[in-house]
């Protein structure tokens, strides 16, 4: 029985990766390998200002005696630094002012991928920054949004336009000693998003970035900053997708967000990056760091993450929750299929009185994964009626795979409320029985299941994304049941 | 519509149906009873097509096809129903989105388009009138929280969005009130045409009262011990099972 329920999980989950090609698009690569040298390279290439240069600089000798750090629910393979190429670029680079600038090759790239870097083809209000492995190729509707004052850019051109506002900010969350590869980042960062909202400005579109990572031997690292100033709002998407390859590639983040007073920042990811096959070999190594502060008074900042690819995933989005009555969300659901290992979860800090945060995490494995969550509420001395409430919970298809809770409650205030429920679950056989008895396929029945466990989390999505999201957990979990 | 011929059944190696024969007609209505533990809802299981039950011997057709080789799915899609007698709770999963999932699966694999939305919402109004369910069932996940009786109704509600060719009802009556059983009997009776028919499996002759039986079989230790008009569910009413014990215990 048991055996025949695992053998259906299985077929189910044995879904391919549809985003696994790879663009022939000329590269312009450096040498493999990290030092001075080469961190003053790419500081080079990119025309960079001297802060900018030193903060590198800084950086990489911290790293130099810094260790990767061990404590995570993850079997990590020893990575070679040196063998690893830290800055690719498409070699026409374009000039950003038109898309018939942007290389052929790169547009049908991301036509394949379904974002349309054409504005005039995008239906939806969407504005995209468009980032294939080292730089950013193009971003969308920057005129429109630069009339109300919100920038909207390629991180290497709010260097050169707005070195103000990234010396002030840059770090400013994620310092660059923070952690290993939060400080690696800081060191040899290429590209990313910035995107910085004017006071009392509700941005009118959806904000996105869109990472591809596309060359061989590359590592990819690139750093998110958004800025939203006092009364303003963005919604804040992220995407990710990479060529199917046997060798597993680094991908190490930042993202930093600023929320000031009364400002809120939705910030949601769809990760999808490419998890390796069903023996486990290839796949991205998702390291990320991501931090938002609410600076500022009744600020917000809510995350909302659908992790389904990557082979490993080492990723905490975190809120310090600096100013009176701020709050933090945190909503994700996790899918590891076969090899897959995702430690994941957030960090909650209060520091201001009054501040509240919710954390639903949903982690769903199935074949031989590991998923865990790993979690942190922190409740400072002077956080009076500090409020958090935590639900995690897991569901497991099939009984070769794994899910683990390591919730962390620090409250320091005697008045802190904090509430925290987990739940484990199986897709019950009687579950399945009953839709095939209503004339619903196994297969569809587990998506229905799926989707209806990670309802609360999908809810959280913008519209188009949300329907994206819902077919790549049917497609992650494709061959999987039981 | 169907036919059964010496069905044998394990679950877990152990035999529970020893022999079963059993032919029903369209526009039929055949009544089970029998004590508890006879094998009546591992008989529903077999010709729902559950795994956990082992057929080792026999036959079932259905509409003249080999059911048995059919998976669960094919079946439902093929017409049959089966009400649980403990239906099953899915968190998460809507009402509305189990039964419109169902309902367009069905559809396509009689190659039919997705229902439209409209439609789809006026046909749940007036099925739900049929059964006169509670409207905010509907909205809430597939029998999470639940009460018995609503349950029930809503293996009922089920029933009469899919019409079933062959519905089999495993102790629909059981946890309802008078009323309630009353307006459900209402509701199979509406639904009864001279093409469909339906096995009901109960422990009371009350339920009967309302849906009038074709035939009215005793299944005991895995067989089928009696056949007779609806008269033998009065009898039952009145003796119990000793005497059918007695019968074949010796
Ligand atoms: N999953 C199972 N595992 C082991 N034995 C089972 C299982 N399901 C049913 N049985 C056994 O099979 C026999 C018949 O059970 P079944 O549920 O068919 O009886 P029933 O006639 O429907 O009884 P009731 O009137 O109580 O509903 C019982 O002895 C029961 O214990
Ligand atoms: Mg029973």
């Amino acid at each position: 029985m048991q055996k025949e329920q695992d053998k259906i999980l299985n077929d189910i989950t044995q879904g391919d990766y549809k985003y696994g090609f790879y663009s022939d698009i000329e590269m312009e690569t450096i040498p493999k390998g990290l030092n001075e040298d080469i961190v003053r390279m790419i500081s080079k290439k990119k025309n960079e200002p001297d802060f900018m240069l030193e903060y590198r600089l800084k950086a990489f000798r911290h790293w130099q005696s810094m260790k990767m750090p061990d404590w995570a629910h993850l079997k990590i393979p020893e990575i070679d630094y040196q063998d690893i190429i830290y800055y690719a670029a498409p070699k026409n680079k374009p000039v950003l002012d038109s898309l018939d600038d942007v290389d052929p090759e790169v547009k049908e790239t991301f036509d394949k991928l379904g974002i349309s870097l054409d504005e005039q083809k995008r239906l939806t209000g969407v504005a995209v920054d468009a980032v294939i492995d080292s730089v950013s190729v193009k971003t969308t509707f920057k005129e429109t949004l630069a009339e109300l004052g919100i920038i909207f850019c390629s991180f290497t051109d709010a260097v050169q336009e707005h070195p103000d506002l990234v010396k002030k900010y840059m770090g400013s969350v994620v310092p660059y000693s923070d952690n290993f590869f939060a400080t690696l980042n800081s060191a040899v960062f290429s590209d990313g998003s910035f995107c910085y909202i004017p006071r009392g400005v509700r941005c009118p579109m959806e904000l996105s970035t869109y990472f591809r990572i596309n060359a061989a031997n590359t590592g990819q690292f690139e750093r998110t900053l958004i800025i939203a100033d006092e009364g303003s709002y963005v919604s804040y998407l992220e995407g990710c997708t990479a060529p199917q390859r046997d060798e597993n590639q680094l991908h190490a983040a930042i993202v930093e967000i600023v929320a000031m007073e009364n400002a809120e920042v939705k910030y949601s990811t769809v990760q999808n990056w490419y998890p390796g096959n069903k023996n486990g070999v290839g796949g991205i190594y998702n390291f990320v760091t991501k931090r938002g502060i609410c600076k500022g008074d009744n600020s917000k900042i809510s995350w909302t993450q659908v992790e389904t690819g990557s082979a490993i995933t080492w990723k905490y989005p975190s809120c310090i929750l600096k100013g009176n009555n701020s709050v933090g969300e945190f909503y994700s659901v996790a899918v590891t299929n076969n090899h897959q290992q995702a430690d994941t979860g957030t960090k909650m800090i209060h520091i201001g009185k009054n501040t509240k945060s919710l954390i639903i995490s949903k982690g769903i494995s199935a074949g031989k994964s590991d998923n865990s969550y790993r979690g942190l509420v922190k409740v400072l001395k002077n956080a009076e009626n500090a409020r958090n409430f935590s639900q995690c919970d897991s569901l497991l298809l099939g009984d070769r795979c794994g899910a683990h809770t390591f919730p962390h409650i620090e409250a320091d205030n005697p008045g802190a409320i904090v509430e925290h429920e987990a739940t484990t679950s199986k897709i019950g056989e009687d579950q399945i029985f009953y839709c095939n008895q209503r004339g619903i396929s196994t297969e569809d029945a587990i998506a229905l299941i799926v989707n209806g466990y990670a309802r609360e989390v999908l809810n959280k999505l913008p519209m188009e994304f949300a329907v994206e999201a819902q077919k790549l957990l049917q497609i992650s979990l494709e061959g999987s049941v039981g | 519509m169907l036919i059964i011929k010496d069905l044998h059944a394990e679950i877990d190696g152990k035999e529970i149906l020893k022999g079963i024969n059993l032919e029903l007609n369209a526009g039929e209505v055949h009544a089970i009873m029998g004590p508890n533990g006879s094998g009546k809802s591992t008989l529903a299981a077999v010709l729902s097509g559950r795994e956990l039950v082992k057929v080792t011997k026999g036959k079932v057709l259905y509409k003249g096809n080999n059911l048995l080789e059919m998976s669960p799915e094919k079946r439902a899609h093929a017409g049959i129903f089966l009400g649980f007698q403990y239906p099953i709770e899915i968190p998460g999963v809507s009402m509305i989105n189990f039964m419109k999932t169902a309902i367009n699966e069905q559809r396509k694999a009689k190659g039919l388009e997705p229902i439209n939305p409209s439609d789809f919402l006026k046909l749940m109004r007036e099925k739900k009138a049929l059964v006169d369910m509670d409207s905010s069932l509907t909205s809430r996940s597939v029998n999470e929280g639940f009460s018995g009786g609503e349950k029930k109704r809503n293996e009922i509600f089920q029933m009469a969005m899919l019409e079933p060719d062959l519905a089999i009802l495993d102790e629909t009556d059981s946890g309802l009130d008078i009323d309630a059983l009353r307006t459900v009997a209402n509701g199979v009776n509406k639904l009864k045409t001279s093409e469909n028919a339906s096995i009901v499996i109960t422990h009371y002759q009350r339920l009967l009262d309302y849906i009038i039986p074709d035939r009215v079989h005793v299944l005991y230790k895995g067989k089928i011990v009696k056949s007779s008009g609806k008269e033998l569910a009065l009898e039952l009413e009145e003796k119990g099972y000793d005497w059918i014990k007695k019968e074949n215990d010796k």
